[in-house]
Formats: C-alpha cells, structure tokens, sequence
C-alpha cells in the first residue's frame, strides 16, 4: 500500500503512522458528558467500504493526513492535509 | 453420526462409502426460542452449552456461508490460559479446563496437544514481567514455570541463543498450554449440538434485527424471517455491521492480523514459541508445516489478507529467532478480521435491547475462548446472569472506565 502525502508524494505505507479513524477530530468539551467522551474514545462506526481516517506522515514531513480508502480493497481514493480541513 | 473403532474398521474394509453427514440440514422454522446469529466456533460452541448445559434445543444457528468458514478456521490454533489481569484470568482458566474435558465430552477428536507454551525473555526486566506473570497465573491455579537459559537451549536447542540484540535468557513455561486442530473443533460442537436437537442453518445471512418497543422479536434473513425470543450476535470480524442492524455503534475496529504455513517438514518444534521482543510466535502443526503469525497489519481493514510491509517483518523476527526456517518454503499466508476493542478483552454482554446479546471484540484471542465463550454466553441468554468467569466482560466497561488492558496500551484499538 502507497499513500500520496499532499506535500511529499507518493511513499511506501511504512512511512505512516496510523492513527484511527478521524472520530479524533471531533474532541468533545472538556465539561462535555461521559457519554460523549465514551463514543470519542472507545466506540466507532467501523465501515467495510469506505471510511475516512488519520494517519501521520511519521517519517517523512510529519504532516497529519485524512486519508479517505476503502477498508476492503484497500484502495486510497483521496489524502487530505489535515490542517487544511479541520473545521 | 458417532464415531467408534469397529465401525472405522467396518467402514475401512468397505470402501467408507458408508459415512452419513455430521449433521442436519434442516430449514429454517418461523419461530426459535433462541437464534444464534453466526455459526463459527463461539456461536456452535454457544448452542451446544444451551442445549447441554440449560436443556434448551428450540435453538437456531444461523450461518451466512458454511459452519466454521470464518475465523475459526483462519487462525494459528493456539491454546493457552496466561492471562495476568483480573476478569481476563479467569476467563481463559475456565476455558482452558473446558479444552482438556472436551474430546470426551464431544466425543470427537480435536487433536488437543498440550504440547506447552514457552514465552522467551531476553532482558532483566522482561523477565521480571514473567516472573509476575507466572505467579499471577499460579495464584488462578493455573501452571507457569520459570525456565533458565540452560533449560530453553536443551528444549529449543534450533533457536539462535546467542542473538547480540535479543540474546535468550530464558523463558516462561506453560505446560498445560498447546494447540487444537481447528476444523475439528467447530465441527464437533456442531455435531454435538445438532445430536441435542439445534437447528444448524446453514447459507443463512441475517440482514436484519427485528424490534418492538426495545425489545428483540427475531432476525429477518436471505432464508426468511425467522422470530425469536432471545437473539444472540458471535460473529466476531463482522459484529459492527450486525450490531448496527440493531442500532448500536460498537467500542470496535476491525483489523488483520496474518498467519503464515511453510511446507510440512520432520518434527523440530516440539512447543508453542513466543518471541515477544520481535512480535512473533510459532508452533508446528501435527501434518509438519510451521505455523507463524505477528503483529497486527496496524489499520482498519476487512480485506481478510495483509500487506507486505507486516509479512517481511514478520519473516525478518523469525529468522532472528529461529534461523533454520529460511530453509522452509512458505507455503501460504492468510489474514483474519479481529474485531479489536480499545481494551484488546472480549465482550459478553447484554445490549441494550432487552433479548438480544452480545459476544464480540475477540481481538486475536479467540480461538482458545471458543469453549469458554461458549460456555459462558450460554449462561447469559439462558439465564440473564452474568457467568463468573466472564462477568467483567461488560459492553459499558468502557465508559465506567473499568478496562482490562492486558498490554496496558491505552484506548486506541489498533495497539493491542
């Protein structure tokens, strides 16, 4: 598997550290309810198709990256700078 | 079908065209006291234990593709009980002692060897880890024993001993630990719970989880819609999409972890090998092939086959351990879907629905759960209490904060 960094190319999968999915964008409140930070930790959607998550460009640039593949074919449809588009 | 030494010799002089399937193929009735959604080793083992344990036989497992095609029969065959933390200890104590009873109880061979489980160290703290380890696992009553360098040379003497980076020290010894013939395993639950009456349903895909002001009314399936009064879900490597039929979001992400087989070779491995330091472990099977596996490929993955980067390196640990296997062809390689908690323990549990019920997140410690998990999912859809063994294997642990971290990674599921 090769992910393309926006700022680095194309590079073998070893360069990635995988984080999880981009669940961990949407950090609660610190005075949000347990529940909250239960589903933010701990519980995920855990699509066969297509899912959207993080990886960390770990020995390349160091960039954060939104990865966009299908969890079945493996295939990488889209990778996206994190720091571009987290809200 | 029961098997005895006359009728294999009868069997044997007539050309064995005289064998009649293990079990049933029954169709699907309208109604079930109980469904059991998946027909791998925990859901067959589940069914027997009803039927045997409860005197429930209105029981249907239901199996989208053929008994013990999935991760039952996808994994390395180990079977150990040396687990340091409370809820996990116990747990794998009572299924371990389930192994050892269960040919007789089946009445079926299950190739059970308790060949024994080395776990090598190669540093001072290590092996105090194992020392602790050990007394842990004697305190459950379960055995462990310290074995020194000298020891592990005359039993392994193939291993590269003398290693500069992970010189081997010495190692935490398992005896009663080994492996099963897989297969043979969920085929003999099978067979035990069909001779008691279950209804094994095989070809039969659930697509849908019937409700009714929060309580289960049955399961609709490619076969029909089937009612039931309790519905339990084992189908470990897919339990986030069944559940969300339901409408629950699981503390679950699946990942592959791969297995590798070489050709058979003469006996040379007489135990179960873990060379943690290396993320690596091997064994060989009964037929002569070397069976080795590693870490997790590290994603979220359903492919049900790895990537290279995780097979080199599983190749490069082995030949650091054990360097006659780069004389071994390999034979194939295969990936099972974990379904990795952020804890790496399992979940036997109600859900929030009344009558329906959970068994899922085995991370990559199923195998050697199956009759345990078994044993104990039983006794929660028959009697609504919670088995001992299993009682802190609960669906809220996460959010009571009351996790049981075997590897004390943190909450990230891939890291266990």
């Amino acid at each position: 598997m090769r992910i393309t960094c926006p700022l680095c190319g194309s590079r073998d999968r070893r360069e990635f550290y995988y984080m999880g999915h981009e669940t961990y964008l949407q950090r609660p409140a610190a005075e949000a309810d347990a529940s909250a930070w239960d589903n933010y930790l701990h519980n995920r959607d855990n699509p066969a198709g297509t899912t959207r998550d993080l990886w960390q460009h770990e020995a390349g640039c160091g960039a954060w990256l939104r990865v966009t593949r299908n969890t079945v074919t493996h295939e990488i449809t889209e990778v996206e700078l994190v720091a571009e588009t987290k809200p | 079908m029961r098997f005895n030494a006359l009728e294999i010799l009868k069997q044997g002089l007539t050309g064995n065209k005289g064998w009649s399937p293990h079990w049933r193929a029954p169709e699907p009735k309208a109604e079930y006291d109980i469904v059991i959604i998946g027909g791998g080793g925990h859901g067959l083992a589940t069914a027997f234990y009803l039927a045997k344990e409860h005197g429930l036989t209105n029981v249907a497992v239901l199996e989208k593709g053929y008994l013990g095609g999935g991760n039952v029969g996808r994994n390395t065959t180990i079977v150990r009980a040396n687990y340091g933390l409370p809820g996990n200890s116990e747990f794998y104590s009572h299924s371990l002692k389930l192994w050892e009873g269960m040919e007789q109880e089946l009445n079926y061979n299950a190739m059970m060897s308790q060949r024994g489980v080395i776990n090598l160290f190669h540093s001072d703290g290590q092996r105090d880890a194992y020392v602790r380890r050990g007394n842990t696992m004697a305190t459950q009553g379960d055995d462990a024993q310290l074995l020194l360098r000298d020891e592990i040379r005359d039993m392994l003497p193939m291993l590269d001993h003398t290693n500069a980076r992970f010189p081997v020290l010495g190692g935490l010894y398992h005896p009663r630990g080994g492996t099963a013939r897989h297969d043979a395993v969920a085929w003999g639950y099978a067979r035990g719970a069909d001779m008691r009456g279950v209804d094994l349903i095989q070809n039969c895909e659930v697509t849908g989880i019937d409700t009714d002001n929060g309580r289960v009314t049955g399961v609709q399936t490619t076969r029909g819609a089937i009612r039931a009064k309790k519905v339990g879900i084992v189908v470990a490597g897919r339990s986030s999409q069944v559940a969300a039929m339901a409408g629950l979001r699981l503390p679950i992400e699946s990942h592959i972890l791969q297995a590798f087989v070489t050709e058979g070779l003469k006996p040379c491995l007489d135990h179960v090998v873990t060379f943690g330091m290396g993320h690596f472990y091997i064994s060989q099977s009964d037929k002569g092939g070397l069976v080795f596996g590693g870490d997790l490929d590290f994603y979220a993955s359903y492919a049900a086959r790895g990537n290279l980067p995780m097979a080199e390196h599983v190749m490069e640990a082995g030949m650091a351990l054990m360097p006659m296997i780069g004389q071994a062809k390999l034979l194939r390689s295969w990936g099972g879907i974990m379904d990795m908690t952020p804890d790496g323990s399992p979940i036997i549990d109600k859900t929030p629905i009344d009558g329906l019920y959970l068994d899922a997140g085995w991370c990559y410690g199923g195998f050697k759960a199956v009759p345990g998990s078994g044993f104990s999912f039983a006794h929660l859809i028959a009697t609504d209490t919670h088995h001992a063994p299993a009682a802190r294997f609960r669906l809220d642990r996460f959010a009571r904060g009351d996790v049981i971290d075997e590897e004390a990674t943190g909450s990230q599921h891939n890291l266990h």
